[in-house]
């Protein structure tokens, strides 16, 4: 029998930091810090990506719109010298095959032909916006210089508000997107390792308890979601004055509930998966049709009427809801409990069913 | 010591994967306090049944009895009391030596003290180092030193020197003869002989997952009743020798051939050299190779199964 004055320190009085649910999470955080690829694509990445996208979508003083005019003949020069008087308009004067080149190109975003009567031809693609406006633009410059009047008097007044441009919609999808990501590489990636190198048989052939080493992933989880939600937030309303128009808690609050939903979905997806190919297919299975369905680049309502039942019951399409009603709207509690109660039950769906399958070996 | 109850107690267990039969009605018991072994070629079913043993495997049939207790209604406190090593793990490569001994030691509620734990290992100075980092000698021994940080009364260890170089192998069987010096049952698979021989005070052969031999190495090998074996190949006409002929030759106990190549099992190789040669020469053969050792367990695998335990 081994000597049992060689036995050390009972639980009862081991200082915290040996406890094994501290030394677990310990474990989580020093293999994430430890993969700098790891860090970048959870830190950086977004970051990234919200500047890059704030900048190509930046609101920017209306340009003027570039019309091709066919000159050569008397007509065509008059109109080119007519047309590049209005400030809304800069003229390029080519000839007829230049300018259906830059037509194509999208060089001109119109053509206009002085015609032999005093007509003129207006040649552009009416399925591009840009088409649409130039024609506008230019008929109007046409029109008034021929003393068009117009008889109703109307008056203009020019608003850019913080919460309806580009970057302030996409702020809360890339927050959503990156506690999806988080949730489910976290987790999914994490366990199926450990599973492939039989550590996870070797963890449960000791004392260990189970639910220990699955909370230990939802602690180091909520700990990175501070510092992701920190980052991203941080660094956008910073750089663009993003707006946090609801109550801070709540928007945290609805990134926990987010963070654990997606951690059950990722605990779910490496429930039974024995090779890191096994789980990534499965990973990108469930996460690709979010990205495109869940209202992260661009609103989910572009998406037909009828599939909109499905889309709305969506984890990342509740948390992106919830995320730009409490950031953008300023909703209260009432406005995002929907939206929190669809993102709750997948959490709960995936944790009941993962526990009940769950592969230790 | 007597009235302690058996390490390890296992009667009548079976179990079978799709249609393979990996452990066919297996019984062994193991002594509190001694160093037992599972020898057998790979596939024999040494580790199905070390894992069923370890209550990682649940089994067909058959009952298993470890330190007293069942795995239905002891397990945690089993835990507790078992050192395991299993045969492929791959600890957390960024993790160090240091925290990962830590980590282990956390789930024990008793155990010993990790930098103690490390220093037995002979991983005192890797301290700090990364797991990744570590030799396959090395990473076997830190395998080690999480399995004993929990001071466990019983050991299991599978395959604990398989693939290592043979200086890392002799560390590890030192490690092992302190640890069962120092009291503790140990249960270990392995398909080396020299490595059951060294280590074991008993051993069971087994082959298609049953014991088919058992006892200590010195009275397997004794059942031989032949101390030394030697091996030969002849020249051109080697298959006119004859089994019975050879078997008949003065101090020689069992012949067999494969591949031309013959083995004799032979009580006293001062009396049956000179008949082999005598036996040769009246048939015109020239000695081709001639090899001679004493009897191991891999002469009495080969008896028994008529394979070598390496490619059996």
């Amino acid at each position: 029998m081994p000597e049992p004055m060689m036995r050390e320190a009972t639980s009862a009085r081991r200082p915290w930091r040996q406890r094994s649910l501290v030394q677990l999470t310990l474990v989580r955080f020093r293999e994430f810090l430890r993969e700098p690829e790891a860090v970048f694509w959870t830190f950086v990445f977004p970051v990234l990506l919200a500047v890059g996208l704030g900048i190509a979508f930046r609101n920017k003083p209306a340009d003027a719109v570039v019309v091709g005019v066919v000159t050569g003949t008397a007509s065509g020069d008059s109109l080119a010298t007519r047309l590049a008087a209005s400030p809304a308009l800069r003229v390029e004067r080519m000839s007829d095959t230049t300018a259906a080149r830059a037509l194509r190109t999208g060089e001109v975003a119109l053509v206009a032909t002085a015609g032999a009567a005093g007509g003129i031809e207006y040649r552009f693609d009416d399925t591009r916006p840009e088409g649409r406006s130039a024609r506008f633009t230019v008929d109007e410059a046409v029109q008034r210089g021929a003393g068009r009047t117009d008889p109703v008097r109307v008056s203009e007044r020019r608003v850019q508000e913080k919460g309806s441009r580009y970057i302030d919609f996409v702020v809360p999808g890339l927050l959503g997107m990156n506690i999806m990501a988080g949730g489910i590489w976290g987790l999914g990636f994490a366990i199926v390792e450990a599973r492939r190198r039989n550590l996870l048989k070797r963890l449960v052939s000791t004392p260990m308890p189970r639910a220990e080493y699955l909370a230990s992933f939802l602690f180091s989880r909520f700990v990175f979601l501070l510092l992701e939600v920190g980052m991203i937030l941080g660094c956008s309303m910073l750089l663009f004055g993003v707006p946090v128009r609801g109550s801070l808690l709540q928007l945290l609050a609805v990134c926990f509930i987010a963070a654990l939903s997606f951690g059950g979905l990722g605990l779910l997806i490496a429930s039974r998966a024995k090779t890191t190919e096994g789980v990534s297919g499965l990973m990108n299975l469930a996460m690709m049709p979010m990205w495109v369905l869940s209202g992260v680049f661009f609103s989910s309502s572009n998406f037909p009427a009828v599939a909109q039942p499905f889309i709305q019951a969506l984890p990342l399409t509740a948390t992106n809801n919830a995320l730009r009603a409490t950031m953008l709207q300023g909703a209260g509690w009432a406005a995002v409990m929907p939206s929190l109660a669809i993102v709750a039950a997948w959490g709960i769906g995936c944790f009941v069913v993962a526990l009940r399958i769950f592969r230790w070996r | 010591m007597t009235l302690a109850p058996p390490a390890l107690r296992v009667a009548g267990l079976r179990k079978a994967y799709d249609d393979v039969v990996a452990v066919d009605g297996l019984d062994l018991t193991v002594n509190a306090g001694e160093c037992f072994g599972l020898l057998g070629p790979n596939g024999a079913g040494k580790t199905t049944t070390i894992e069923i043993c370890e209550g990682l495997t649940a089994p067909d049939s058959g009952t298993v009895e470890v330190l007293g207790m069942t795995w239905a209604s002891d397990e945690r406190a089993l835990r507790e009391r078992l050192g395991i090593q299993l045969q492929e793990t791959q600890l957390a490569e960024k993790l160090t030596v240091g925290e990962t001994v830590q980590l282990f030691r956390s789930f024990y509620t008793t155990g010993r003290d990790v930098q103690e734990v490390i220093d037995v290992v002979q991983l005192g100075e890797k301290v700090h180092a990364r797991v990744g980092k570590l030799s396959g000698g090395q990473k076997q021994r830190l395998a080690l030193a999480c399995a004993i940080v929990g001071d466990p009364e019983l050991l299991f260890l599978d395959e604990p020197t398989t693939g290592l170089d043979p200086q890392s192998r002799r560390q590890l069987w030192d490690l092992i003869v302190e640890l069962r010096a120092s009291g503790r049952s140990i249960v270990l698979t392995t398909h080396y002989m020299d490595e059951a021989e060294r280590l074991c005070d008993r051993v069971a052969i087994v082959d298609h997952g049953r014991v088919i031999a058992l006892g200590s190495p010195r009275e397997l090998i004794a059942s031989l009743g032949a101390e030394h074996v030697v091996e030969f190949t002849t020249g051109a006409g080697g298959h006119a020798l004859d089994r019975d002929e050879l078997r008949a030759l003065d101090g020689v106990k069992a012949a067999r051939e494969q591949d031309g190549r013959w083995t004799l099992e032979v009580v006293e190789l001062a009396r049956a050299m000179p008949a082999l040669l005598g036996e040769l020469g009246r048939r015109g053969l020239r000695l081709g190779e001639l090899a001679t050792h004493s009897a191991t367990l891999e002469d009495v695998f080969v008896s028994l199964t008529g394979r070598q335990l390496r490619d059996a």
